[in-house]
């Protein structure tokens, strides 16, 4: 980890001038062949590589979606895994065209790291786990309990706010990556583990009796989690803001990856333009006319992602909640195609 | 005619262009110059193009984050600490545990290395082979390894706090580490220190004044029952004139965990034990490497003299030893401190966690951080460097 950060690091003082002030991340790509994607080091459900070495996830599918919107193949994608520390100077160093690894929207975030956010693929929140066997039944029980968390994340000062705001002592213990995280909280070490609810029940099938573990109630902070880019190429931020937006689209139009050449031929408006049969939508953006198509042939869409990934189709069986389209109970809401 | 001998260049001029362009006199001297000029240059254009592009992509710089508040909270730190502390106190709470770690580990790692390297150069079978097959098992074992290996396998097998191993009701063993009374000041506590004070001097007093007596008169002067009287008696007549200098603060189990008492944290023990074990096994090669660098004959005048194994190897041996020994050594501390970075791995907060990992993760920006990073670490290892050199300096002085 030491040894990423620090070549990254001297990558960011030295090599700055190769990408940063250029807004030609298409270009780059298109030159490349490849799109450069920052994913995890491994969270079911999101973004880990299955025993073929094929990375599967919501956060791997945007990245997906976004190749195929360039080069109509949804595996022209270079999978860059990241911890927690290191993806943001990976992003401004230029390594990776898009950070798509479960990361919170934050305004320091968005103003600070050189970055912007493009929206949001799954809002979830902070939440515990702990062992049944504890007993607890609500996250304000947890008062002098030891807490394992990841270090570099939103979740640290979350933790520290919610134990501080209820008056409740604890002890932090910080590791560097999930794993260790969750192994330091399975050999009992802490009584607590704390990280994104979707996080949680994805490391909860990693341990070795998931049903002796609980997820509290308490969800303690809002987490948007979203794409990132860096700052100074509209172009490149415009292309994934609304690849994602088509994915949302797609869905609430009914438009998924099985019947979508049907659906490119009908006569509706909304599809037409969508479609690129009707205006040129698609290259205002520097794509092709058909993007849209590409798009939902590569990965469906978003709720056939959801489904797939973290959803009922999955392990993990998280219900949409939040995440459901706007017109369903969620606040899933994509601008439209026009 | 005579011929008029050519006048020789003054002294001072020659020794300058020596000094300045070496055995290429002053074509040396240019060509150094326009080197550093082309280094100066380099590292201005890295610098001034990180800016430029930093300031471009308007990435925050400079050190202004400094005095933001953290808002994370740190699970080990000796000076206070909070949440809403800036992160320059951050950088702090990890300086300092960074050096307790090497500090401690330093100590053990001496202490446990030249037992062994005594160990393998004895006489007895049993204990040379014990030695010898510790430093070959854990040396040759990566150090992340065996970090891991305490922490894992070893510390996080102890009981929950429930169950945890009791001595006597006060100190409790369990996988959060080890809990134990925590003395907490009393108003006799100041009188206290200073009279245990008063009796060290004195008792350095007293023992050099027998030392001189021996030295100059031949004289055998009793010291023990006044260094005794003055070490234990002062600072009990303080405390019955002052009252108690501490009381303690008991441990009690109180939901997940002990409430009071204070706590050795699992994290910190077991990087202290991989740390001082590991370098320990280097270490013990050194020393010996040291001793059998010292001539046989020194060994045998010393016993022809009379004196005792353990008195040749204290008097004789190891003095002489410590002139081979010390340059390694100080390689071996400094390697030791470098490595407690590995802290990392196992969660305790060191500087490297929790100011180049938490800090920089939450603040985005590295370059000020890995920069401000490497110098303290740079600045630890000049610093040990230089009192281990002031070390040798007097050895090799009082050696003539």
């Amino acid at each position: 980890m030491k040894r990423v950060s620090l070549v990254l690091t001297l990558a960011l003082a030295a090599g700055l001038s190769a990408q940063g002030a250029s807004a030609q991340t298409l270009k780059t790509v298109k030159d490349r062949g490849m799109l450069s994607c920052g994913v995890s080091q491994g969270l079911p459900g999101f973004s880990s590589p299955d025993d073929k070495g094929n990375w599967t996830g919501l956060d791997v599918d945007v990245c997906r979606a976004i190749a195929a919107a360039i080069f109509n193949d949804g595996t022209k994608v270079k999978f860059v895994p990241l911890s927690a520390k290191d993806r943001f100077t990976a992003l401004q160093s230029g390594e990776i065209d898009v950070l798509s690894r479960n990361t919170t929207w934050t305004l320091s975030r968005d103003t600070s790291l050189g970055a912007n956010f493009t929206g949001v693929t799954y809002y979830d929140g902070q939440g515990f786990l702990v062992k049944k066997s504890l007993k607890v039944n609500s996250a304000l029980e947890l008062n002098s309990a030891s807490v394992c968390v990841q270090t570099g994340t939103t979740t640290e000062q979350n933790l520290a706010d919610y134990f501080k705001g209820n008056n409740m002592k604890y002890e932090v213990i910080a590791f560097a990556s999930a794993d260790e995280t969750v192994k330091a909280y399975e050999s009992g070490r802490c009584d607590v583990f704390t990280s994104d609810v979707s996080q949680l029940y994805a490391e909860r099938l990693k341990l070795a009796n998931p049903a002796d573990h609980v997820v509290l109630p308490e969800v303690i902070s809002k987490e948007p989690l979203g794409p990132m880019v860096r700052h100074g190429d509209d172009q490149w931020f415009d292309i994934v803001k609304w690849t994602l937006f088509a994915m949302v689209d797609a869905e609430e139009l009914g438009v998924t990856q099985k019947n979508v050449d049907e659906m490119a031929k009908s006569d509706k408006p909304e599809l037409k333009r969508a479609f690129g049969t009707d205006g040129n939508l698609g290259e205002q953006l520097g794509l092709t006319k058909d993007w849209f198509a590409r798009i939902v042939k590569a990965t469906g869409n978003y709720g056939e992602a959801f489904d797939r990934n973290v959803g009922a189709g999955s392990k993990l069986g998280i219900a949409r909640g939040l995440n459901n389209l706007w017109n369903k109970g969620g606040i899933q809401y994509a601008p439209p195609i026009r | 005619m005579a011929i008029e001998p050519r006048k020789p260049p003054s002294q001072f001029v020659l020794k300058l262009q020596r000094a300045l362009g070496g055995r290429a006199g002053w074509g040396g001297f240019v060509l150094q110059l326009l080197f550093v000029a082309v280094l100066a240059w380099i590292s201005y254009e890295i610098v001034a193009n990180a800016r430029a592009n930093l300031q471009a992509q308007r990435i925050t710089a400079g050190f202004g984050f400094l005095q933001n508040t953290a808002g994370f909270d740190v699970s080990q730190s000796l000076i206070p600490y909070t949440g809403s502390d800036t992160y320059t106190r951050v950088f702090f709470v990890g300086l300092v545990n960074t050096l307790l770690v090497s500090v401690i580990g330093v100590f053990f790692a001496t202490v446990i290395g030249f037992m062994v390297a005594l160990g393998r150069l004895s006489p007895n079978w049993l204990l040379s082979r014990i030695s010898g097959a510790y430093v070959e098992l854990v040396r040759n074992l990566p150090i992340l390894f065996q970090i891991l290996f305490w922490y894992l396998a070893v510390l996080a097998a102890l009981p929950s706090p429930r169950q945890s191993v009791s001595v006597f009701g006060m100190f409790f063993l369990n996988n959060r580490g080890l809990v134990i009374p925590r003395p907490i000041g009393n108003p006799g506590f100041e009188p206290f220190v200073v009279a245990v004070l008063v009796a060290i001097v004195a008792a350095l007093v007293l023992w050099r004044y027998a030392r001189r007596q021996l030295y100059q008169y031949g004289r055998m002067i009793t010291t023990w029952p006044y260094l005794l009287g003055l070490l234990i008696g002062l600072p009990l007549v303080t405390s019955l004139i002052f009252g108690a200098p501490v009381t303690f603060e008991m441990p009690v189990l109180r939901g997940f965990n002990f409430a009071g008492g204070a706590r050795l944290i699992p994290e910190f023990v077991a990087l202290t034990l991989a740390l001082s074990t590991y370098t320990a096994a280097f270490i013990a090669e050194i020393v010996r490497a040291g001793i059998l660098s010292v001539h046989k004959g020194q060994m045998e005048a010393g016993s022809s003299l009379g004196l005792h194994r353990g008195e040749v190897l204290r008097l004789i041996v190891i003095p002489q030893a410590m002139r081979v020994i010390l340059p390694p050594l100080t390689n071996q501390y400094l390697n030791l401190t470098k490595n407690s970075s590995l802290a990392v791995a196992i969660g305790y907060p060191d500087l490297f966690s929790v100011f180049a990992g938490t800090t920089l993760s939450q603040t985005g920006q590295a370059i000020e951080i890995i920069g401000i990073t490497m110098g303290v670490y740079l600045l630890i290892s000049l610093v040990t460097s230089a009192i281990m050199s002031f070390y040798g300096w007097r050895i090799s002085r009082s050696m003539g």
